[in-house]
């Protein structure tokens, strides 16, 4: 059968030519269907109640996704004709921004006084040609005692203003909107940095910084392009290098590189034609499988290499090297493929995506390589000049080495996988998307300056829920809002409070003369909701409390602007504020939500599930080892060297950073699924060796000799495409990329320095009867 | 005498369309020249009284419902006057607000608040903003005067199969939270049938859509159902009129500022 299939792609090589390429242009016509979401939803799944939470919230206030400008004069101080001019030219500018429905900043808060008896509600600063020191000093005091403004549109010293514009963006998991959410994304983020570069030119001694949703889905966006731009090609060039370096062979390089770049524009098409679509993280589907995919060509080349070196004919030589190559090269896509697969557990969309397509692509790529690859290599001339045993030397001297101190080895093998257990326990989950954009991003500079001089970037919304009609106009409702809102600006991790009891006391200030004294809550239903009415009847458009309130006031939304902390400090504080609800207003449903929360329990829910994923991939790699080997023994003996890399590379990045997001969640499964691969050519050496009856210290030698110098190979090209993956500016992908070049890495070393001396301790006992047949 | 000034005034409006039409009109002229019939055509009803319900829609689906009773008085050669009175929500029955407009003058507003026995005056820079928390802003419900605006004739068009004029009108105040508006009005009677509201970045905002006319004293239409709808937040209010009679005998005795308190 094996040899018949063979047969026909070396004496059919046009036709196996013809027949995978139409099966490659049938694909790539999915790639049509393909479109990218920007948005940072791809991280939910529709169901996640965090995400529901907050939809739902949206719905009934109004939608807060934002885009900031953070103005910084250089002189420190904004209370000067300047930058309070500048301020309100950009406030009214900013009406303009594609998508707005409103904009906040100090010059057009919703000022409110008493007049006589009338209630005046007023933009603090109305008219910015008759700025004089009377009304800077007005300005200044009103705003920097104002708890609605203060660590929100203004910082507590005065010398830093935002400018907070609420956008409405398109929903962008619906398939047909995604292409235009992630244009308006783009579009609303271009102009307001068009917008504040027009007035760096006329207010040169002022920094603008862009901050909130929008520039977080734009920095996805730009990272995603920048990946896409930078990474592939850094990838290809690398991946041409390294073949050239191995094969030394134009013909040969120039068939691998065609097998990656059909396997790749295949998977993407057929992504498309299943439905796919394109985000952060599946735009580096291409590198990955790229990485994975050159190993496969690699094996059946150097094979090839080999025979035709000892004189075969080309077409014997192509078809030796499948013969010999197919399992093999089977076992380890498979293996990989299924670690990459059990991603499936992850609760992440696009982490499910990007393991289906990674899957899909190392089995496409496999397919390519025992079938269009040698009809390929039998077509191309080929120029044959390979000599390794230079390397090979290199190789042996390691394998004498290693069985001469195996004694010393092991003990020392044992305290690094302690010590590394050890450390890797002071690792922890850390999900904050805006840590998920290295320092060099424009984005992170901008949330880094803002929680700096300002407050921290994540928000927590809590919609208090009454469940009655005017429910918070009721006087005992009102005090529990208040002293919850005290409650919240009380706690250490809290910047800001923005709550309607302020409002409702500072109305009641108003309709008493201004009386400092009254700066409380109305004591009557009736007070509190005439008050509001009133106040509602004069707010001017889009400047409305439908951001606070819901229509018919039985629910109320206080939205917390939290400092840049762990996710763990973020679930922790909501848990503690929904303690604090039902124990001192039982009567209030509370519902917390916001992105932060959101990216806060996914990496912690993710985390368990993507263990029990890499339980799974344990599972099902172990047998198909079993299987692969058909022993027992060896099955049981792989587990050790396929999961001390994990423990000591998780141990390595505990000492190097300790934050597990959720790129680093998917590294167990999926490095072991890679790493898996050198074990078994190691250990299907080693029983070989065996089985034709030499020692283990022989047998060592010999898969040394046989597998050493491939398996070094594979790994410095698989360690150089996740390390191009960790130079990207996203640290979902980078961190991913370097804790798996770091695994890999660290296989190869226990395969070559723990896994022989492991196998000297356990392959005694044939040891012994290998002495008595040799004294016999 | 007044009545005599508009009859004057349509005659010579009259003669103005004959002459335009021979010589061909520019879009401006079309459009004031619709305009100023639809004004025409809604004059002289005195005075209105009318019980009304505002069901307030959120993007969830939620709805929550508002009831007042509206006084209107017709003002000759000005905006007309008209007392609103809320009864419902409970916690604010007894609310009313008062409010003269203005031709080409802002429009003044004052609001009475029972649990404070106060009236406040509200300053109209606000008449871009919603009137109690509904997708209704001030300014959609004053009353219309051609002054307030300037028009454009666009095109011709069937709504819900009625033929239509469409016309652009762009408030004059800077204060409108507008930057234009498109109004089909029916060609047969001069009545509005949708309008579009532009924000003032000129994006759509909202969609009125009227709904139910009715004639009143053989010569005035009145929808009894409007339909706003924002496009941007997915909200929604429907304003419908329950009961609605004309010549009530209301003066402008029962439109002033001092006798607001005594409003039921």
């Amino acid at each position: 059968m094996k040899a018949l299939w063979l047969k026909a792609i070396i004496s059919h090589s046009w036709l196996t030519l013809i027949l995978v390429l139409s099966f490659v242009i049938v694909s790539v016509i999915g790639a049509k269907n393909l479109y990218f979401r920007g948005d940072y939803k791809v991280f939910f799944e529709r169901d996640n109640p965090q995400l529901v939470a907050f939809e739902k919230m949206q719905k009934i206030f109004s939608n807060n996704d934002n885009a900031a400008i953070i103005i910084a004069p250089k002189s420190g101080d904004i209370f000067n004709q300047k930058s309070l001019k500048l301020i309100k030219q950009l406030t009214d500018e900013a009406w303009q921004t594609p998508l707005s429905s409103r904009v906040d900043s100090i010059t057009n808060y919703q000022h409110t006084w008493a007049e006589e008896d009338d209630l005046i509600v007023e933009d603090l600063l109305l008219d910015e040609t008759s700025i004089d020191e009377q009304l800077i000093d007005r300005i200044a005091r009103i705003t920097i005692s104002e708890p609605n403004l203060v660590k929100r549109l203004i910082s507590d010293q005065g010398d830093v203003a935002v400018i907070n514009i609420t956008v409405q963006l398109p929903d962008a998991s619906i398939p047909e909107n995604a292409a235009t959410a992630a244009q308006a994304v783009v579009e609303i983020a271009d102009y307001i940095v068009a917008l504040t570069d027009s007035y760096k030119e006329k207010y040169p001694d002022h920094n603008f910084y862009h901050t909130g949703v929008v520039y977080m889905n734009n920095a996805f966006i730009t990272e995603s392009k920048n990946d896409v731009m930078t990474l592939v090609p850094a990838m290809f060039l690398a991946i041409v290098a390294i073949l050239w370096l191995m094969l030394r062979s134009i013909a040969a390089t120039i068939s691998t590189v065609l097998i990656i770049f059909t396997a790749i524009i295949s998977t993407m098409g057929l992504a498309g034609w299943f439905g796919f679509f394109l985000s952060t993280a599946t735009v580096n589907v291409p590198t990955v499988v790229m990485t994975l995919a050159v190993a496969d060509c690699v094996h059946v080349i150097s094979t090839m290499l080999l025979a035709l070196s000892q004189g075969k004919s080309k077409s014997e030589a192509i078809g030796y090297s499948v013969e010999q190559n197919l399992t093999p090269i089977f076992i380890t896509s498979a293996t990989t493929a299924i670690g990459f697969l059990t991603l499936n557990f992850s609760n992440v969309p696009v982490i499910v995506d990007l393991g289906n397509l990674t899957a899909l692509g190392i089995m496409i790529a496999f397919l390519f390589s025992v079938t269009l690859l040698p009809a390929l290599l039998n077509l191309l001339p080929l120029k044959v000049k390979i000599n390794n045993s230079n390397n090979k030397t290199k190789l042996n001297g390691i394998a004498y080495w290693v069985t001469r101190n195996h004694k010393k080895l092991l003990p020392t093998s044992v305290i690094i996988v302690i010590a590394s257990l050890y450390f890797s326990t002071f690792n922890h989950i850390n999900d904050v998307p805006t840590e998920y954009f290295d320092q060099s991003t424009d984005f992170r500079q901008a949330t880094d300056f803002q929680q700096a001089n300002v407050s921290g970037m994540s928000t927590i919304d809590f919609a208090l829920y009454t469940e009655v009609e005017s429910g918070i106009n009721s006087p005992s409702t009102l005090k529990q809002i208040q002293s919850f809102a005290t409650w919240l600006s009380a706690q250490s991790e809290v910047d800001h409070v923005a709550t309607i009891s302020d409002t409702f006391k500072r109305l009641n200030k108003n309709m008493h003369g201004d009386d400092q004294a009254y700066y409380q809550l109305p004591d009557s239903q009736e007070l509190a909701a005439q008050y509001l009415l009133l106040y509602e009847m004069s707010l001017p458009y889009g400047l409305d409390l439908n951001n606070q309130l819901d229509i018919d006031k039985s629910a109320t939304r206080i939205t917390v602007i939290l400092k840049n902390l762990g996710s763990k400090e973020f679930t922790e504080f909501e848990q503690r504020a929904k303690q604090w609800i039902s124990a001192n207003a039982p009567n209030i449903t509370v519902d917390a939500a916001s992105p932060a929360l959101m990216f806060a329990h996914v990496g912690e829910k993710n985390m368990k599930s993507m263990l029990v994923g890499a339980l799974v991939a344990l599972i099902i790699i172990s047998c198909l080892l079993v299987f692969a080997l058909k022993s027992w023994k060896m099955g049981a003996i792989s587990l050790l060297p396929n999961l001390i890399p994990a423990a000591i590379g998780f141990g390595i990045w505990a000492i190097y950073s300790a934050e597990i997001n959720m790129g680093l969640s998917v590294v167990l499964s999926m490095t072991l699924g890679i790493i898996v691969d050198d074990t078994v050519h190691f250990l299907s050496k080693y029983q070989l060796a065996k089985k034709l009856g030499s020692s283990t210290e022989q047998s060592i030698h010999y898969a040394f000799n046989n597998v050493g110098y491939a398996l070094w190979t594979t790994t410095v090209v698989l360690t150089i495409g996740f390390s191009v993956l960790a130079m990207s500016s996203f640290r979902l992908n980078a961190d991913m990329g370097l804790l798996t070049a770091i695994i890999i890495v660290t296989a190869l070393i226990v395969d070559f320095f723990f896994l022989p001396a492991f196998l000297m301790l356990l392959d005694k006992s044939k040891n012994k009867t290998q002495l008595e047949i040799n004294r016999a | 005498m007044k009545r005599a000034s508009i009859a004057i005034s349509q005659v010579l409006l009259a003669l103005l369309m004959i002459s335009n039409s021979a010589y061909g009109q520019t879009p401006e002229q079309k459009g004031l020249e619709i305009a100023t019939e639809r004004k025409a055509r809604d004059i002289g009803w005195q005075d209105s009284y009318a019980d009304a319900s505002m069901i307030l829609r959120n993007a969830q689906q939620q709805e929550t419902i508002r009831k007042i009773r509206i006084k209107s008085l017709e003002i000759n050669n000005d905006g007309d006057k008209s007392l609103t009175i809320f009864d419902r929500p409970r916690d604010v029955k007894g609310t009313a607000f008062l409010s003269f407009s203005h031709a080409t003058t802002p429009d003044e507003q004052w609001i009475y608040l029972p649990a404070l026995k106060r009236v406040k005056r509200i300053s109209s820079r606000n008449k871009s903003g919603p009137f109690m928390g509904s997708e209704f802003a001030f300014e959609d419900l004053s009353s219309f005067e051609v002054e307030k605006y300037t028009y454009r004739y666009l095109r011709d068009e069937k709504v819900n199969g009625v033929d239509c004029f469409v016309i652009e009108s762009d408030p004059v105040d800077k204060y409108s939270g507008y930057t234009r508006q498109v109004n089909w009005i029916d060609k047969a009677h001069y009545r509005a049938q949708k309008v579009d509201f532009y924000d003032r970045k000129n994006a759509l905002l909202k969609t009125l859509t009227l709904l139910n006319y009715q004639l009143y004293l053989d010569q005035y239409w009145r929808p009894l159902k409007m339909v706003m709808v924002n496009h941007q937040t997915g909200k929604s209010t429907d304003f419908v009129t329950h009961n609605l009679s004309f010549k009530t005998g209301l003066t402008e005795k029962d439109f002033n500022k001092a006798t607001l308190k005594r409003a039921k």
